[in-house]
This record gives structure tokens, sequence and C-alpha cells, in this order.
């Protein structure tokens, strides 16, 4: 037995060897060490990690499960709350939602809540265990937009009640930012994503790609001329943002999201397919997000020098810790308190460098984080070949734009009640980033899983 | 799966298909683009839509080999299908969500290069369905490399054919013929439309801009995903940033910055033109290597 304050540590690849592959950075528990570390919650009677989890997983009981070594029970107590249990075992972040509410986490390490939800997911994956579809359907049609987390979640919880669910997907794959955006090394595809996804088909969930909806067809002509009687919209986050800063358009300057899609949706680290990717040899990656990790770690294992540019200090990085510190551990260099001002381009258009200044922190701003202030005269180039800006997104108009009577707000966000998803559409119901801007996944399946009930009610009462 | 129905070849590496896709069929206007996917590994390629047919749910594509990927499409016959094949992506043109009378008063000039006559066709053909006959200048390098011409002829008002060497119709670039139309022969036009290789829209937008007719150009830039997504197809356009894929594809052509597209469009070349290398394995290539600029 270790101590008892510390969680049961878990194996990770080594940094300098995940440096140079694709591979999964994270190893995961076994079945000793995953009923090892379960002895270590204390099945508080008023668990507060269930409290902090956006799906309500109860989480002290597939621990108990796990501590006897119940692993299939387990993952039936997580299946009530969860239809993808692998990934956000992978994903969430559990330092600030159920392991940050964790007693143990007052004295010593929480328990590795997360870790143990992914032993539990991959021990399902891995034994074929079918989640518990709905014993006979209702007859009622929903459609859902969009095959992320959010769409994933009401779909699964929409079919377990008896719904017909079928969900549409824009892009070729299914998963959106689960196979877009996250690189493989954090959350395999094949393996994780495409296999959880399977699950939610075993519910009885079908899947149209290649669909666009508000271009291929609106919603609208769904529901009245497909028989939908209700609609969730999950189409996830928008167009990428830029700083407006000379340069931007040369060639090497790319979105976080083209980098990302380049490398994960079309694999384009695989030299077998068909789409390129810019690896660069000296990169900057602009912004301090997960998703400025995500690429600053692809790039660096396509073979270059990577910079984080943030003009925040290390405190504030929006990243996750495990994330910064993975990054870190693999040679990732941080530019911190540092900003971009223009980007050198040379006559053919490509990029030769970056000039960026240096910042200081001054008076907290309305998000409550010090204001970054330029520091003046303090101005200098950095050589770099390639610029990922990561600064976010903005939301897509495809939806918006070609359904009536759909409120969107000054941030071009769809209206949705947080509670249920309801909009301002009779009949449609909305969740995840195109609700709130780009946030976590698990937030996502939260907001799905609160439309599934949402809908729920709306078609009982109907 | 999307079944291609039909395969033809229209000239020296321009090839037309028709494919199965019910869905975009049902909802595709002039001036909106589809992306196919040839298999697992190939890329997701943004193609013009050339013509389409509701009832049967057909897609017309033509396109032209530029790259590793649309060599390895061309050997795709009848009875093969497409891994995917998404669309409608992108806005209709402008006229069709404009009155009908309205527009029956404007003189419209289409200007068409090289594959560029694929999708200048739809739009003439949704014009003539509407009692609206467009003047087209149809231009191609050579004789043999002018598509389109006979289905062009049965819908256009009066079809200029030109090509740059003099083999067929008229002799030189497509400018030369608008000046003529414009300067010589007294024609006036109220709107020109634009669409071909990067540089002959460019110079259209120079001339049509000293000719004062305001033009709108179909701008094809790199894409992957095509949704509004990840932002590899913005243009510089006037001073604002666009996506082509939600925004465009079409803009007003006097805008929009042709040499800084030009220079995005090369991004990727050499490693294309590498791949094609690979392909054909050491035989002689014909431009998307972007260092003898055969491809503009």
């Amino acid at each position: 037995m270790g101590d008892v304050l510390k969680k049961v540590p878990v194996r990770e690849q080594d940094p300098k060897v995940r440096a140079t592959n694709f591979e999964e950075v994270c190893l995961g528990y076994n079945k000793e060490e995953a009923m090892e570390e379960a002895t270590r919650c204390i099945n508080c009677k008023n668990a507060k990690c269930i409290q902090g989890c956006p799906v309500s997983i109860n989480i002290p009981g597939f621990i108990k499960e796990v501590k006897e070594g119940n692993i299939e029970e387990a993952y039936k107590v997580i299946g009530q709350a969860s239809a993808l249990p692998a990934i956000c075992g992978r994903v969430c972040p559990q330092e600030s939602q159920c392991e940050g509410q964790c007693i143990r986490g007052i004295k010593g390490e929480p328990v590795s809540i997360g870790k143990l939800e992914r032993f539990v997911a991959d021990y399902a994956l891995e034994h074929d265990i079918k989640p518990v579809g709905a014993k006979k359907l209702n007859g009622h049609k929903v459609a859902v937009i969009g095959s992320g987390p959010a769409g994933l979640t009401c779909a699964g919880d929409l079919a377990k009640l008896g719904y017909e669910v079928t969900v549409f997907e824009a892009l070729h794959e299914l998963g959106g930012v689960l196979v877009y955006g996250i690189p493989e090394f954090r959350l395999p595809k094949q393996k994780v994503v495409a296999k959880e996804i399977e699950k939610v088909r075993e519910l009885g969930v079908k899947f149209e790609t290649n669909l666009v909806i508000g271009k291929s067809t609106t919603i609208d002509q769904l529901i009245e001329e497909e028989g939908f009687e209700a609609v969730f919209i999950g189409s996830g986050a928008g167009l990428p943002k830029f700083m407006g800063i000379p340069g931007e358009n040369a060639n090497g300057v790319f979105s976080a999201n083209e980098y990302l899609t380049r490398s994960n949706l079309m694999k384009a680290f695989d030299d077998s397919y068909d789409t390129p990717i810019a690896a660069g040899t000296k990169v900057a990656v602009v912004g301090g997000g997960n998703v400025a990790m995500d690429a600053a770690r692809t790039a660096l294992r396509l073979g270059a020098e990577v910079h984080i540019v943030y003009r925040r200090s290390e405190e504030e990085l929006p990243a996750r810790v495990e994330e910064v510190h993975h990054a870190k551990e693999e040679g990732i260099i941080f530019d911190l308190l540092t900003n971009p001002k223009e980007i050198l381009v040379d006559d053919k258009g490509n990029v030769t460098g970056m000039t960026v200044i240096k910042m200081e922190l001054g008076e907290p701003d309305a998000s409550g984080r010090r204001r970054p202030v330029e520091v003046p005269g303090s101005e200098y180039t950095i050589d770099v070949d390639t610029v990922i800006m990561s600064l976010g997104t903005s939301p897509n108009p495809l939806i918006s734009s070609t359904t009536e009577g759909l409120e969107i707000n000054k941030w071009k966000c769809i209206v949705a009640d947080e509670n249920n998803g309801q909009t301002s559409k009779e009949g449609v119901y909305a969740g995840g980033d195109a609700v709130t801007g780009a946030a976590t996944v698990i937030l996502a399946m939260g907001a799905g899983k609160a439309a599934a009930k949402g809908i729920d009610e709306y078609l009982r009462d109907k | 799966m999307y079944k291609i129905l039909k395969a033809e070849k229209l000239a020296d590496k321009i090839y037309l298909m028709d494919v199965e896709a019910p869905r975009v069929a049902k909802h595709c206007e002039p001036g909106q683009f589809v992306i196919v996917k040839m298999d697992d590994k190939g890329e997701r390629i943004p193609l013009t839509i050339c013509d389409y047919n509701r009832e049967a749910g057909t897609i017309t594509i033509v396109f032209q080999e530029v790259g590793a990927s649309t060599v390895k499409m061309s050997t795709l016959k009848a009875g093969d299908s497409f891994r995917d094949f998404v669309g409608p992506l992108g806005c209709p043109s402008e006229f069709v969500g404009e009155d009908l009378e309205s527009l029956k008063n404007k003189k419209m000039l289409f200007v068409a290069g090289g594959v560029g006559a694929a999708p200048v066709y739809p739009q003439v053909k949704w014009l003539h369905e509407h009692g609206i006959a467009a003047d087209v200048v149809l231009g191609a390098k050579t004789k043999d490399m002018v598509i389109l011409e006979k289905e062009l002829e049965e819908v256009s008002g009066n079809l200029y054919v030109t090509t740059d060497d003099g083999s067929y119709g008229r002799s030189g670039m497509v400018t030369a013929v608008v000046e003529e139309l414009v300067q010589n022969d007294g024609k006036k036009y109220d709107v020109c439309v634009a669409i071909g290789p990067m540089i002959m829209m460019k110079f259209v937008c120079l001339l049509t801009k000293k000719l004062e007719i305001p033009t709108i150009v179909s701008m094809n830039p790199i894409m992957v995903d095509g949704t509004g997504m990840c932002g590899a197809c913005r243009l510089q356009v006037g001073d604002e940033i666009k996506f082509a894929c939600v925004d465009g594809p079409e803009f007003d052509g006097h805008l929009v910055d042709f040499d800084q597209a030009m220079k995005r469009s090369q991004t990727y070349k050499t490693a294309e033109g590498r791949a094609m290398l690979k392909l054909q394995e050491g035989d002689t290539h014909h431009g998307g290597c972007g260092h003898c600029g055969g491809d503009n």
C-alpha cells in the first residue's frame, strides 16, 4: 500500500519518447491499480464530487464497485449518467470538477476519479459490455444536429428513453471536436472515440454523415418534411478568431482549428493520408488554452521547436494544469507575458518571423484576471516560420441564418435555457459550444443531457 | 457512398462526372459548391457544381488535375463511388435572391476562363430558364481546352469564344474580348461575373474597374472542412477578412486582394508537387508545383 494521501500514480509514456509519436500519453490504470486507488474513496454520504460533475455520475457508487472488483457493475453505474465515459475520463478537467470537490483533496490528493472512470470505460470497451437500451420505442422522432459531445449525449439519453433518434453530422467522420479537435495522443480515435460512438449506435441511434444543416437541408424541413418532432442543435463552435495584426494572412499562419483538423481529422501526420500539413521547423502558438496546448504538442510531434506565446503569466493560463505539465515535459517553450505585434513576411508571402512585445500585469479587468499591458519599447523579433493562432472561435452562422425564429444573442450564440435547452423556437433545443461559445467537452455533455430531459418533457406533454 | 453515373474526359486533364447525391441536388443553387472525398485516406476537395438534376438526384462536377488527389480522382469511372460528397456549400449567387423584374432589366456579362466555364454554366442556365439572356465570354488556352461550348451556346445570349493562341474562335485573352465588346462594339453591361484562374479574375477586375462595371468573382482558395470551421479559406476583401466557405465563394471582385489570395494558394504547392511527382514517378509535371506558374 502506498501513501493514502497520494493518488496511485498513473503510468505514462516517457516524455522523450512520446514527443516523437502520436500514441497516447497516459497509459491508464490496470485493474490492480484501479482497485487500490478505489480504496481511497471514503464513500461520503453527501458526496460533493457528484455535485461537481456536470452530468451527475454516481461517483462513490461506481468507485465502490471498482473497489470490489466488479468492473461491469461499475460501468453500469456510470452508464446511467454518461454515454461517453472513456472520453470523459480522458479529457474532463476533473481538477476543477469532481476531483476539485473531493474531501480527500483537503488533506492530500483527491481520489483519481478521472483515471478510475477511464479504467472502467476502457474495460467495458475491451470486453464489449453492452449499454442498456430502451425496452421499446415510443414512436417519436428526434433529430440531433452535430455528433460531438453535446449531440452524442443528447442522442444517447433520448434513445434510452425510447425515442427514434437520428444524428446529422456535417463532416465525413462522427465525433465532432472529439475527432477534429483533440489529438490522438490525448484521445485515441479508433480505440476510444469510434468505439464509444458505437455504444451510442447500439442504443438504437442512427447516424447520417455529410449533411450540413442550413445547407443540405434546414431545421424547418426536418420538422415539416421529414417528420421530426423535436430538434437538438449541438453544432459546436465556429469560425476561428484572428488578432488583426499585420501579416496574419501570410503562408504559414494557421488557425489552431485548421492545424488540428489537418492532423486529427485528415490524419496529415500519417504519410499514407493525402492531406498535407506544413509541419514547420520553428513554430509559435499564440494563446494559452487547451487548444493551444494541443496545437503546440502536435507541432512538436511533427518535428518542430515550439513556443507558446501568451500575453499573461503562467497562473492565468486557461489550459488544464495537466496539459501544461505534459507540454513542458515534452519540451514546449513558454514565452509568457509576451504578445505578438506583427508577423514578418517575405516577398513570396511566407512567414519569416514575428515581432512580439513584453507585457506586464496591471489592474484586474472584467474577467477578474489582471489585465496585461505592454512594456513600452520592449519589442523584439522571434525567428519562426509557422504561427498558429489559438484565440478561440466565434459562432457559425449556418444554422442561425437559415432557421426562422431562432433567437441569437449579441455574440451570435444561440439563446437556450440552461435547464432544458429550450430555444426561442418551439420544439428546437440547443446546447454546447453553439450556445456557450468555446467551452469543454463535459459542459457540452451536460447541456446535451439537460436538453434530452427538456425534449422528453416537451414531447410527453405534447 | 455516392455513385458516379457518368465519367467523361472533356479536355486534357479536365473531367466531368455525374454523381448521385439527392440531398445536394434537391437544395443546390447556382454559385454553390461541394466537397468530395475519394476514399478513407483522401483529401477533402472543394469542387464547383456544374449542373444539377433535382428529379434524378444528381450533381454534375467538373474538375482539373492539379495535384495528386485530383489525378487519382480522374481514374474513377462510371459505377465507382466517392466515399464522401457533401453540399451544397457556400452561398448561392446573389441574383438567385434578387427580384426577377429588376434582374430582367440588367445586362449581364459572364467571363469564363478554363474550368471556370463549369461554375458559369449553371448561372447562365438559371438566368436562361428565368427568361434572361446573358452574354458569355468563354476563354481557353487552346482549341482543345475549350469546354462546355455547346451547353453554353444553348443558354447564353451571345457567346464569344476566344483562345490564347488563336487556334479557335477569337484570338487572345478574355480581357481583350471584354474590352472590345465594351469599347468598340458599344455593349453596355450592368454586372460582370468572372470565374476562372485567379490571375484571369484579377485582370478582368482591373479592366472592369476601369470600365466601371461592378464585377463578381468566385474564389476557390484552399479549404479543409468547408463549413466555417478551419479558416484556411480566408481572404482579404476590402478591409475585412472573409471566409470563402461561408461568406462566399462569390465576392465583389473590385475588393478582393488577388495578390494575397494567389500567394496563399501556394501554401502547400511544394508538398503537393512532391506528392504528385511521387505518384507519377518522374514523369514531367505541368503545373501544380507552384514554381513554374503553370497552373495559373
